[in-house]
């Protein structure tokens, strides 16, 4: 059985004198000790808002989450507050995209690391603390024991976002959730955190989640990626699979918005036209079928379900982009 | 931390500085000039003559406040002429101070045992019925004149009720040693309990009377901060750590909800200050605030520039330490 | 900055947080639309509507001259005694045996020329200040905000009370200058920062790339984007103003002639007869209490519905 097993996950956020939104609509998806996972999407797709989900991180009032998070077989969306706290930091844990909110201002980096040690491994604060000199030199901060004294704003960007890091990796946790880990950083800066992450996962056998809208950070890091649009999933594939040929105009479409080196000068990248505002209910149609360039009658009429194409293979279409056709697609080739 | 603090004193000199001279000014401009102002009416020639002469009033005018820095910074702001005739006002002053200091920082406290926990518990439970009525007293606390809930707070339960004193500081019959001035703080060190007790007694109606702007304020600050703060990403970091929700609260969201709590208490001093003044005046508390009111109705302008003077140096000196606290708890400012 | 400068900055926090570049119409527009919503400000509105309209009608509505001692006869010192509520007087009369009723009903009118000549003379001053030093910058800046901030580092009663002092004859004008005394510094801090928020705004630099010339960039794009935390402050000091003024009544300050009712005043002069006569006390200060707390309602939604935190 996999690890983390997430099974008709739904969010709805219900607000009072306003309408209910459904953020995450019946997303499933499987993640193996060791491997690492992609949710990718624009934003307001549900992706952030699923990770939280899966934390136990949304406000208790005004969200409905329903469906089933199963770690190690353990129902996590029932468990109790308590119970939730003695796992979280320990056997699953989260690096969120803005490291320099994320981190608290007034509390050293050294305690924010430490105080999780002493909470699940039971550590002194003095034990604690050089278990977190090594957690800094391991994610590769120079000079930990003056890191440890100092605070936040005393850091760079990629340092605040390494000593998250080791925050997060503190307890070795089977599962770690990455919600758009290099979103805020510079680009120099982003490719370093990414092969830290790729190596610390592949060292400890962690499973990653990773939460990007960024192809690119997909093709880097993750064996098997989500497509979500609108809260549901649409596409999902091994990575190799899905960028050999994306079957999905919207998975398409994501991969011909992105510049590439390789495509001859003077081609023009190709936008997905609208935006997520153009959607549809799910209820009515295909939410993408007004943005979308292959858009049949049908598919404003009747929902698609997602169905199994081939092995490890996932399609939410009517009228997905044939297979021999994976190379020609890209418009203006 | 350090090159923080001797900036932070620089910059009270300064402060002291432009206080002296608008101080200087102030008295220059009194009706009938500074003599009659320091002098009284009734005067004689010849004490009208010393004067001038001691105040350099015949020589230029940077003589003259070079002078006046001169007596003020040894503490000569000249005799009392209406609220303890023929005391050094600066006597007079220091006489009456500790009944302030004692009133105040009783009401501070109150105000911060009360407002703080509250606002902090309003804060959490936003919408609660904990939360509504806190902000309607707050509301309230801000639109009542300190004086009438003096008056009201003396009618029900010193009059009415007769649970408490009505006036003074301490009973007149208790034969008390008066070390420090504090009654409070006198009878603890002497050992005299029952007479500390009473003067505490004497203090709990001024006192809370007194608390009730800082509460309102500190209260709706705290509320309004720790609202702010439970939205910050790193408490949702905190959370998704597992931490306990004792070291969240206490680490993490108490600690950065302090940060405007702070400078809203130093801020508060000032509104004491006022607020002391008019207190005084309805319990007939010897305190700086008796001393001010009388000093304006006999003309004591003696008394009165010591008391401007030195309410706005402890003002400041209190926003100084605030400020300290403040650079403490919050390393962002130590580098600054 | 100076130390005594947490309340200075703690307005300044107040001026940033009402200014951002993107002020003007639709700001206006989307608050009023959370105003109208808003119980709070319903109330508030309510309170000062019935109290301006109240002023405007009590010579109509007031049955007596307040000025006159109709019921001196029923006054003695030796009992100690004060004219009870009858026929004609619903609550009998004052210490000097003059109607109460009208007093209360006609003091409203002075309460409300104390309150809104101290606030405009306070934000006049505290405009001027802020408009030099917040436009201009450098030493002007500099000098006027050392002042300022001196100012504000001398409690508020002792500031009024030192500035009632300078004159030599005592009158509700001196009351009327000392409370706005107190408010120049609070408005002068409150505009430089909101125009210190403006210069550094994209609409603003954009004016001056533009070459706008500086006088207009000031009172077309600076000044008018600057004034939604000036009202709210102004809303919030008229309740302040009001009973600052009864506390320097309640102190001696003010008018030796109190044949032209004021309720901080007529709250003021009860002080001797509160243990025997509270009833004196009561009447002003509840009339006092209700407008204040009308107009900080009032004063607190706007703040809300101004903070762009708060706009969705």
């Amino acid at each position: 059985m996999a690890l983390l097993q997430v099974r008709d996950l739904s969010v709805r956020f219900v607000r009072k004198q306003e309408p209910t939104v459904s953020a995450v609509d019946g997303v499933s998806f499987d993640v193996q000790a060791g491997r690492t996972v992609g949710l990718v999407g624009e934003s307001g797709c549900g992706k952030s808002v699923t990770s939280l989900a899966i934390m136990g991180l949304l406000p208790g009032r005004g969200t409905e989450v329903s469906g089933s998070v199963r770690l190690d077989g353990d129902e996590l969306l029932r468990l109790p507050r308590r119970e939730l706290d003695r796992r979280r930091g320990r056997d699953m844990s989260m690096v969120f995209q803005d490291p320099l909110t994320s981190l608290n201002p007034v509390v050293p980096i050294g305690v924010q690391i430490s105080e999780v040690m002493e909470r699940h491994r039971g550590m002194s604060r003095r034990v604690a603390r050089g278990e977190a000199a090594k957690l800094l030199e391991r994610v590769g901060i120079p000079d930990p024991g003056r890191r440890l004294k100092e605070y936040s704003h005393q850091l760079s960007g990629g340092m605040r976002q390494r000593a998250l890091i080791a925050m997060a990796l503190a307890c070795e946790p089977r599962v770690l959730v990455a919600d758009e880990p290099t979103t805020a950083l510079d680009v120099t800066i982003q490719a370093q955190i990414l092969n830290l992450l790729r190596e610390l996962v592949a060292e400890t056998g962690t499973a990653l989640i990773m939460i990007t809208h960024d192809l690119g950070v997909v093709a880097g890091t993750c064996d098997e990626v989500n497509v979500l649009y609108a809260g549901r999933i649409v596409e999902s594939a091994e990575r190799h699979e899905l960028f050999a040929g994306p079957r999905h105009p919207y998975t398409a479409g994501l991969m011909a918005s992105v510049p590439r080196l390789d495509t001859p000068r003077g081609n023009r990248l190709a936008p997905i036209s609208g935006s997520v505002e153009d959607n549809i209910p799910w209820e009515d149609g295909c939410a993408f079928s007004p943005r979308c360039s292959r858009a049949l009658p049908r598919c404003s009429e009747r929902t698609p379900e997602i169905e199994p194409i081939e092995a490890g293979r996932w399609l939410r279409c009517h009228n997905p982009i044939e297979e021999h056709a994976r190379n020609t697609e890209r418009p203006h080739d | 931390m350090l090159r923080y603090t001797v900036r932070r004193l620089g910059q009270l000199v300064i402060v002291a500085v432009v206080l002296s001279i608008l101080l200087f000014g102030w008295l220059r401009a009194l009706p009938g000039g500074p003599v009659s102002a320091l002098l009284g009416e009734r005067a004689t020639e010849e004490s009208r003559a010393q004067l001038v002469e001691q105040l350099g009033l015949n020589q230029p005018l940077h003589v003259q406040y070079w002078k006046f820095v001169q007596r003020a910074v040894t503490g000569d702001f000249g005799v009392s002429t209406g609220v303890q005739p023929g005391t050094p006002a600066m006597e007079v002053f220091l006489q009456r101070m500790p009944a302030t200091l004692e009133l105040s920082v009783l009401a501070l406290l109150l105000a911060v045992v009360v407002g703080v926990p509250l606002g902090y518990f309003a804060g959490r439970r936003q919408g609660g019925w904990l939360d509504n009525l806190s902000i309607t007293w707050s509301l309230i606390g801000v639109a009542v004149p300190v004086f009438f809930l003096a008056f009201l707070l003396k009618y029900v339960f010193a009059i009415e009720l007769g649970a408490l004193p009505a006036s003074g500081r301490q009973e007149v019959s208790i034969d008390a040693t008066h070390a420090t001035g504090f009654y409070v703080l006198d009878g603890m060190l002497t050992g005299e309990w029952d007479a500390a007790w009473n003067a505490f007694l004497h203090l709990l109606l001024p006192a809370a009377a007194l608390s009730t702007i800082p509460f309102a304020v500190i209260f709706r600050i705290t509320r309004a901060s720790v609202l702010d703060v439970l939205e910050e990403d790193f408490v949702r970091t905190a959370r998704s750590k597992g931490l306990g929700a004792r070291v969240i609260r206490g680490r993490h969201v108490l600690r950065n909800a302090m940060l405007p709590v702070v400078t809203t208490i130093g801020l508060q001093t000032g509104a004491l200050l006022s607020g002391a003044v008019l207190t005084e005046q309805v319990f007939n508390i010897t305190g700086i605030g008796q001393a001010l009111s009388l000093g304006f109705q006999r003309q004591d302008y003696a008394v009165l520039q010591v008391v401007i003077l030195a309410t706005a140096m402890v003002y400041v000196l209190v926003n100084l330490v605030v400020d300290l606290t403040y650079a403490a708890i919050d390393p962002r400012l130590r580098e600054r | 900055m100076v130390p005594g400068t947490q309340r200075g900055k703690r307005i300044d926090e107040l001026a940033e947080s009402g200014s951002d570049g993107s002020a003007g119409i639709s700001l206006a527009a989307s608050a009023w639309r959370r105003l109208r919503r808003s119980p709070t400000f319903l109330l508030g509105a309510g309170i000062i509507a019935a109290f301006v309209l109240l002023a405007l009608v009590s010579p109509l509505l007031a049955q007596h001259d307040p000025a006159l001692r109709l019921l001196e006869d029923q006054v003695s010192r030796a009992d100690n005694s004060i004219p009870e509520p009858q026929g004609d007087f619903p609550l009998g009369g004052d210490q000097y045996g003059r109607p109460l009723l009208s007093r209360l009903l006609l003091g409203s009118q002075q309460t409300l020329l104390v309150a809104l000549t101290a606030t405009v003379l306070g934000l006049g001053g505290g405009l001027t200040l802020g408009i030099l030093a917040g436009a201009f910058g450098g030493w002007v800046d500099t000098v006027v905000m050392r002042v300022v901030d001196v100012l504000l580092s001398v409690p508020s009663l002792l500031l009024a009370v030192s500035i009632g002092a300078l004159f030599q004859q005592q009158s509700r004008f001196t009351v009327i200058i000392a409370v706005a005394t107190v408010q120049i510094p609070i408005f002068g801090r409150l505009l430089r920062g909101t125009m210190l928020a403006q210069r550094a705004s994209d609409h603003v630099l954009a004016a001056r790339a533009l070459g706008v010339k500086q006088r207009s960039v000031v009172f077309r794009h600076m000044l008018p984007n600057a004034l939604g935390p000036v009202v709210v402050q102004a809303t919030l000091m008229l309740a302040v103003a009001i009973i600052d003024a009864a506390a320097l009544s309640f102190l001696g300050l003010g008018a030796a002639d109190t044949s032209t009712p004021e309720w901080g005043q007529m709250l003021g002069s009860a002080q001797n007869f509160f243990d025997t006569h509270p009833h004196l006390a009561f009447w002003p200060a509840g009339c006092i209490i209700v407008v204040a707390l009308g107009f900080t309602l009032v004063g607190e939604s706007l703040r809300d519905a101004l903070d762009p935190k708060k706009r969705r």
